[in-house]
């Protein structure tokens, strides 16, 4: 059985790590010297009140952001910046906090769309449709229903994804991230707006992807309950500096925490 | 297929061995996997199910144990099935959707020591009940995901139990015991145990034994002149007799190929693209989809909605006396042949009935209109009745002589008769040997001369002596003023009404009769969309001023009609309420099949009821509900009664 709360997978060497990183924009400092790791295998959690810095600080690893000072090393190689092709050659895959898909287009599309980078016949090929273009989408297309499979969505597999629900484009999203098969998953409040079935349904499913294939997932959540039942280690930020890093325990009980939470009286 | 081929064999194992002999090559079992097709043939399915029966019987199951299968329709299961009764074993099917207080029931009273199981989430729902099931020692599951970290003392994967039984059956010795096993298996032993899904309160397990589900399954598959071309879509429930008779069952007598749907969402897409000969649906079903084709229809275009409710209106005219094989003008058989080519083809195969040669529907009412609409447009729709003591049929319609509101004549081998307190009461081939650890109930249920007591009543009609069945018998009540009161016709007729999803009529030992009605979100929400109606979530839309004004409508129609009828006259609605939550099944107040429990609704809504009759205008309500996972919460709602006027009854009774 699953011990409660965390990652199975043996959690190994710092995938990543960020120090000293800080991101302004104009007078305002979104995030100021902030270090911390990503182990390999670990579900890790990045929390904060509203305007923490949380999502910065996400768009940083993968290189959405530039940040003014600090550096990053993810598998080894050091960088002042991360550029975003350089986060998806190298295996990081996100999901945004506002679903970011292609409305028109069907579930199986959006997911397929995730498997462009590993395409590598040319538009020659693929506008001749037939031969290596072809026998190379059959492939990907088989490990995409894998990844329908996984996430259960076969029954919306040609649904345009902007007719289905929100909970379920959230899911879609997922998949699409899934089909890059990252080595590391950036998840931006992945149950922000679900009820607490979709939620259950969504955590079983971030268990399950880290389980199943072994990925190392970094995740911002809002739900207490869902974080601390799901990461095996967790950063606090607030007003863009990191005020507790350590277990869900360890940060329930720290008490910069709780002040952020709470507020202090002044 | 030879005739009479089956009544050699009396017991589904022997079937499936002559099946392989027979159709070897033919098609047995189709499974939508990863979004591909596979498909098993007979000779496959044979040599699957002796390894894996071999594997079980390394875990450990014997002649005569029990083994729960638990999970939806997947070759796997069926095969468990198949596997079990292939040591002599007898499977107990549970509804996959059961919770898990329900599956500890079934499995504590059918004492099983294994379980084969579809995946993570039965086996958590096991685990989560296991200190009332001391006996159950192993579990086989099918899909392996999110399974790994379990602690495997108890638990394997069925891939592994087929591949060590393949393994083991390389040695002759193996095989030689395993063919002697099956020969062994006599046809009066227990072949399954069907748990009923308890109407009236616990499930009761009914024992079928071999040779009479064949023998039931044998005549009715020549009734309807099924052969081994046949496809059938196996998406109903696996522990509900109608799965097991309709497609287990009769998939071995004739060797029809069965397919399964990729998930329980996917059922209606595979249905297009398997094209199944041999469908059943339950009137729901059948509703649903109609519904959803009639709301797709207000969204076309000018045209295209213009020449489907002009050639709708030619099928209504024409389309069953064509199917019925009766006389039609000749311009009404070419509009009908144009309207074959322009909309009622294309409306089949959007629906997957484009090669339905027999489809069927039980269970309870079918409404006339939908039963006349799918059968204008060319389905070959028939009702039949039946219940799982009687593993399943007891009268089914004829080709040519379909009443919509009669189930048929009584199947050929089944003796029908109506007892004096008007039940039904019958003894047919498929009869079952009785209850399962319950002489009592057994013998309840058993006249002195050998009749099953099926708790309906009814009457043959005089002018065709088809059986009609008007109520559950110990239903049908009377008002205090003496009225016939059966609140199931009353029921059935207001759903038949698209924005009427369940009704619950009240009225035994009252003054008059109240119902509670449950809108259809569907229907009424696109209605909403249509008619500017604001909503943010099912509770405001079923107390919506404009809806209550909608249903109104609805049973002020349904009281005309009432009035029509000089016994039910009184019996017409005087005031009724819509409910502000969705009657379901995980909160105990619908069974797995969609039947209301009346009694129990009652007690759970009592403040409703009491208000229904003390002429308040509205009442509070808070009820606890049940999640899909166990968890529990409060719905509280404050729900507006309305009164009714009553329609004067026939002027023959007036004057």
């Amino acid at each position: 059985m699953r011990a409660p709360g965390g990652s199975d997978v043996a959690v190994g060497d710092v995938l990543l790590s960020v120090e000293d990183v800080s991101l302004s924009f104009g007078g305002v400092n979104a995030v100021s010297d902030v270090s911390f790791n990503i182990r390999k295998g670990e579900i890790r959690a990045i929390i904060g009140p509203n305007g923490a810095g949380k999502t910065s600080m996400l768009n940083v690893i993968n290189g959405f952001y530039q940040p003014q000072q600090g550096r990053i090393t993810f598998k080894g190689e050091t960088r002042s910046k991360m550029r975003p092709y350089e986060a998806a050659h190298g295996g990081i895959a996100r999901t945004f906090q506002n679903v970011a898909l292609f409305r028109g287009m069907t579930s199986l599309d959006n997911i397929m769309a995730g498997r462009s980078l590993k395409m590598n016949k040319g538009i020659f090929w693929q506008l001749l449709r037939y031969g290596p273009a072809m026998a190379e989408e059959v492939e990907h297309r088989a490990r995409v229903e894998e990844i329908i499979d996984f996430l259960k969505i076969q029954e919306i597999r040609r649904t345009p994804v902007g007719r289905l629900p929100y909970g379920l484009q959230k899911r879609v999203e997922l998949g699409r991230a899934l089909a890059m098969e990252p080595e590391l998953l950036l998840l931006d409040e992945p149950m922000a707006g679900m009820n607490m079935e979709e939620k259950e349904d969504m955590s079983r499913f971030v268990l399950d992807v880290n389980d199943h294939y072994g990925t190392t997932i970094a995740l911002i959540e809002h739900d207490m309950g869902v974080v601390m039942d799901l990461s095996d280690r967790v950063v606090v930020l607030d007003h863009g500096i990191k005020i507790a890093d350590g277990t869900p325990d360890e940060v329930k009980n720290n008490q910069a925490v709780i002040d952020a939470y709470l507020g202090v009286a002044h | 297929m030879a005739p009479n081929a089956a009544a050699s064999a009396d017991t589904f194992p022997k079937l499936l061995i002559r099946n392989a002999q027979l159709y070897g090559t033919r098609p047995a079992m189709r499974h939508k996997d990863l979004g591909v097709w596979q498909t098993w043939t007979w000779a496959q399915v044979l040599e699957i199910v002796r390894a894996y029966a071999v594997g079980l019987n390394r875990l450990g199951l014997k002649r005569g144990e029990t083994i729960a299968i638990v999970g939806g329709n997947r070759p796997k299961l069926y095969w468990s099935v198949m596997a079990a009764q292939m040591l002599g074993a007898v499977p107990v099917p549970v509804y996959a959707d059961a919770v898990a207080d329900e599956l500890a029931f079934v499995l504590a009273h059918a004492e099983t020591r294994f379980a084969a199981v579809e995946d993570q989430e039965q086996v958590d729902k096991i685990i989560s009940v296991k200190e009332r099931l001391p006996k159950l020692e192993v579990m086989v599951y099918d899909e392996r995901r999110g399974l790994r970290d379990y602690d495997h003392s108890h638990l394997r994967p069925m891939d592994d139990v087929i591949a060590e039984g393949r393994k083991a059956l390389a040695d002759p010795k193996v095989a030689a015991w395993l063919d002697a096993e099956i020969a062994a298996g006599k046809g009066s032993d227990p072949s399954i145990i069907l748990y009923t899904s308890g109407t009236t309160g616990t499930s009761k397990g009914v024992v079928m034994s071999g040779e009479r589900s064949i023998a039931a399954a044998s005549d009715t598959a020549k009734f309807d002149k099924l052969t081994e071309k046949d496809v059938a879509l196996a998406y109903l429930p696996l522990a509900w007799v109608g799965d097991h008779y309709l497609n287990y069952a009769q998939s071995l007598v004739v060797g029809f190929c069965m397919a399964c749907p990729e998930s329980t969402d996917t059922a209606m897409a595979d249905l297009r693209e398997i094209g199944p000969t041999f469908f059943f649906a339950p009137p729901r079903t059948l509703e649903q989809l109609l519904t959803r084709v009639m709301i797709r229809m207000e969204d076309a275009g000018f045209l295209k909605r213009k020449m489907f409710h002009y050639f709708i209106g030619v099928a209504r005219k024409y389309g069953e006396r064509i199917l019925n094989g009766q006389s039609v003008p000749l311009t009404g058989r070419l509009l009908y042949w144009l309207g074959e080519l322009l909309v009622y083809g294309p409306l089949k195969n959007v629906l997957g009935f484009s090669r339905v040669r027999v489809a069927l529907t039980a269970g309870e009412a079918i409404g006339p209109e939908l039963f006349a609409f799918y059968r204008s447009i060319g389905l070959n729709l028939k009702q039949f009745y039946g219940q799982t003591e009687a593993f399943l049929f007891l009268t089914a319609q004829p080709d040519g002589a379909i009443y919509s509101d009669t189930v048929g004549p009584a199947c050929p081998h089944v003796d029908l008769r109506i007892s004096e307190n008007g039940e039904v009461q019958f003894k047919s081939p498929g009869m079952f040997t009785g209850y399962f650890k319950d002489e009592a109930k057994t013998a309840d249920v058993m006249t002195p001369d050998g009749y099953v007591k099926t708790g309906d009543a009814g009457f043959f009609d005089e002018k065709t002596g088809h059986l009609k069945i008007i109520d559950r018998a110990k239903d049908v009540g009377r008002l205090n003023d003496g009225t016939l009161f059966p609140p199931k016709y009353i029921e059935n007729k207001l759903k038949f009404f698209p924005n009427i999803r369940e009704a619950v009529a009240y009225g035994d030992k009252r003054d008059y009769v109240a119902v509670m009605i449950n809108i259809d979100l569907t229907a009424v929400g696109s209605w909403a969309e249509r008619n500017n109606v604001i909503y943010g979530s099912y509770q405001e839309l079923a107390g919506h001023p404009l809806v209550y004004d909608m249903i109104e409508k609805h049973v002020a129609e349904m009281n005309r009609s009432l009035a029509a009828d000089k016994k039910l006259t009184g019996a017409q609605i005087k005031r009724f309420l819509i409910l502000h939550k969705e009657l379901d099944a995980d909160d105990g107040e619908i069974t797995r099949t969609q039947k209301v429990r009346r009694g129990f609704v009652a007690e759970r809504y009592a403040p409703l009821i009491k208000a229904l009759y003390d002429g308040s205008k509205e009442a509070d309500i808070s009820t606890e509900v049940t999640f899909e996972d166990g968890r529990k919460g409060v719905i509280k709602a404050r729900v507006k009664i309305r009164d009714m006027k009553t329609e004067p009854a026939p002027l023959e009774k007036a004057a």
